[in-house]
């Protein structure tokens, strides 16, 4: 019987040299005329541990890691293929801390399946979500799925069932589904690891959409730096047989552009043009991609509908706080020690994910500032870490969960040039439609230079800029700039003088 | 130039959106969309030259220019910059003065917790990437003109 052994072909784990390590064991191996199998599976997300290497035994999964290069001869004289001791030995990787403590429900089978295997992906209870929807009318899909609680993960957090409804009751020969896979915010990766990791998730979430509201026809569109999430999810695309039946899925690779995110940018970008906002209404649910009525969800929203469909919209609902339902993957990020993949129901607390999880700086210097939910979120800082992670209480205290990305800074952060970056990126990214968020942008630069040169009497100005761009902005780009500009201003004001 | 265009031309037939893929798959072949390419794209896809110029330059993916021997992408975003990437940006433009390789930002490969971090030639990710570290895989790339 040859040994089954898995290291993560994930991209995080890849830049740490994962592939070297998988070539290293695999020559080992050779040489010692030892059967093995290595199955490239995503990552478990605890990347101060990857390259994070497996060995499937009669005792779960055991796991050695971060092993480099020149731990792969003394792994072997340890036995590891048979769970032998060593000191990167971290017993079965199930029960480790961070993973145990966690609720994992969207990424569930991330790091755990080998992502190119439609055959292993029904085996670890997917595909139940499809079967079951198959035997239910359209309503009644949309029907679980609003029942569920579900909201938008990609950062608006819109029900999910009700934007499914629209499409349903728009009459159209031909719909479409379209998955924002963008994933432009810096500090989250949740997108990315469950292309790699789990990709017929995602296909699978996209099918049952399709049925939902009577739409045949998908687009991922997935952004150009992710060149191994688009490989993933084509492979898996090809090896799919006729499990979706008539439904067919098209990947799009994206071109750089951060507004492209923004859901009719991302339209205009897959119909060929430049990505610039459109005007709402008609919204896309009526009139969307090339003119039909489109259903547009993130990658975790399509991501969690199997499971809602497989166990029932109960099962999904009974987690979370207030109006916020279901689990959210909260992503470390930044200067972080145990950075990494934290999928928790809603309610805890930033500190919690901050300290208990990621233990404090990679620096080993106090946290100063956290940024939660992309460039366009606002920076926190440690008085308002116990802020109950949910999308209510964060838009209470002027901040947003977004896509969940949590992104740390330790003390040596200069929060007036964080802000700066804030403008300088909304002046980059602009699409250019109206004044505030082109000009505005631009002007706010250079009122936070002046700021930062000592005139601090233009204080006044960069706030007045902000509620111009706040109240003026067509989108969320303009729109949401001010969050981390003022709360930079309002919570690390020293900085600015 | 067509004989490199027809090709791709053949593989987008009938596809609906078609010029953003089409854009890639010349970057892809020549490593840019050269300035001969937009009148073609143009008619193939019964666009105006200024439509397709229009996307061209509105996407900051798309290189009008031929790139050095090897593209370094040094990602910027905030989570890069709470790990130093900053310091690590200047010195890869320094360095690249010297040999046949382009710099280009980018903001975010989904690494963040592991910055900061760089990718080569769109496929080889590096995280964790100190100015030694940079020195020593330009060294084995071979970066001098
Ligand atoms: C500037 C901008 C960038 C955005 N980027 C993304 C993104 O990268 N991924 C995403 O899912 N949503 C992004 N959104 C939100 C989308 O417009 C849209 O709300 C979302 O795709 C809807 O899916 P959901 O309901 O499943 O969240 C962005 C919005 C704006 C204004
Ligand atoms: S706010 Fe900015 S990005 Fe959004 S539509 Fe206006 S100009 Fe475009
Ligand atoms: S911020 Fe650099 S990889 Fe995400």
């Amino acid at each position: 019987m040859s040994v089954t052994l898995y290291i993560p072909g994930d991209a995080a784990a890849r830049a740490l040299g994962a592939d070297k390590v998988a070539a290293a064991i695999a020559a080992t191996a050779q040489q010692q005329g030892i059967k093995i199998n290595i199955v490239r599976n995503g990552s478990r997300g605890l990347f101060w541990l990857e390259p994070l290497v497996e060995v499937a035994t009669a005792q779960g999964r055991i796991a050695y890691g971060p092993v480099t290069v020149a731990d792969v001869p003394k792994l072997f004289s340890a036995d590891f293929l048979h769970g032998g001791k060593h000191a990167l030995c971290l017993g079965d990787i199930a029960t480790h801390p961070y993973l145990a403590k966690q609720q994992r429900v969207s990424l569930r089978r991330v790091g755990i399946v080998d992502p190119r295997s439609l055959a292993e992906y029904l085996a670890h209870g997917g595909g139940k979500g499809l079967a079951a929807a198959r035997k239910l009318k359209s309503a009644a899909i949309v029907q679980q799925v609003t029942d569920s609680g579900l909201r938008g993960r990609g950062g608006a957090a819109f029900p999910t069932g009700i934007k499914w409804k629209t499409v349903l009751d728009t009459a159209s020969d031909q719909k479409y589904i379209v998955c924002n896979a963008d994933e432009g915010d810096s500090g989250t990766f949740s997108d990315r690891m469950l292309m790699e990791g789990d990709p017929y998730c995602l296909i699978e979430g996209m099918a049952i959409a399709g049925l939902a509201v009577g739409a045949t026809r998908g687009y991922i569109y997935v952004r150009s730096e992710y060149p191994h999430a688009i490989t993933a999810l084509e492979s898996a695309l090809a090896n799919a047989g006729d499990w979706l039946g008539d439904f067919r899925i098209e990947v799009r690779k994206g071109a750089g552009s951060y507004v492209c995110g923004e859901e009719t940018a991302m339209l205009e970008s897959i119909e060929g043009k430049r990505g610039i906002v459109r005007s709402k209404p008609p919204l896309p649910a009526v009139s969307g991609l090339f003119g039909q009525p489109t259903v547009i969800n993130n990658v975790i929203t399509f991501a969690s509908v199997p499971d809602i469909l497989a166990q029932g919209a109960a099962f999904y609902s009974e987690l979370g706080v207030g109006r916020s339902r279901g689990t959210l993957p909260f992503q470390l990020a930044g200067n972080i020690k145990f950075g990494g993949l934290v999928e928790v129901p809603f309610g805890s607390t930033l500190r919690e994910l901050l300290y208990d999880y990621g233990g404090g700086s990679r620096s080993g210097r106090p946290l100063r500032a956290v940024q939660v939910g992309g460039p366009l979120g606002a920076y926190l800082p440690e008085s308002q870490f116990d802020t109950v992670l949910d999308y209510e209480a964060f838009s209470a205290i002027g901040a947003a969960l977004g896509h969940g990305g949590i992104v740390a800074f330790d003390d040596t952060v200069d929060m007036a040039k964080q802000a700066r970056y804030a403008m300088q990126f909304c002046a980059n990214e602009s699409c250019g439609k109206c004044t505030p968020c082109r000009i505005g942008s631009t002007r706010g630069v250079e009122v936070i230079d002046r700021i930062r040169a000592g005139h601090k009497e233009q204080i006044p100005l960069l706030r007045s800029l902000c509620d111009t761009m706040t109240h003026g902005s067509m989108c969320a780009m303009g729109g949401m700039t001010p969050y981390p500009v003022l709360s930079a201003l309002e919570h690390f004001g020293e900085d600015f003088e | 130039m067509i004989t490199t265009l027809q090709p791709i031309f053949a593989r987008h037939q009938g596809q609906a959106g078609s010029l953003l893929p089409i854009l890639h798959d010349i970057q892809h072949e020549l490593g840019y969309v050269p300035e001969e390419a937009v009148p073609l794209v143009a008619q193939e896809l019964n666009l105006s030259r200024a439509e397709v110029h229009g996307v061209i330059t509105y996407y900051s993916h798309f290189r009008r220019t031929p790139p050095g021997k090897h593209v370094v992408q040094v990602c910027c975003a905030e989570a890069c910059q709470a790990n130093g990437s900053e310091a690590l940006a200047a010195h890869a433009a320094k360095r690249a003065q010297k040999g046949d390789v382009t710099i280009e930002p980018v903001y975010c490969l989904g690494l963040c917790s592991i910055g900061p971090n760089i990718q080569i030639d769109e496929s080889e990710l590096h995280a964790q990437v100190t100015q030694k570290k940079f020195d020593a895989l330009m060294d084995e790339l071979g970066d001098a003109k």
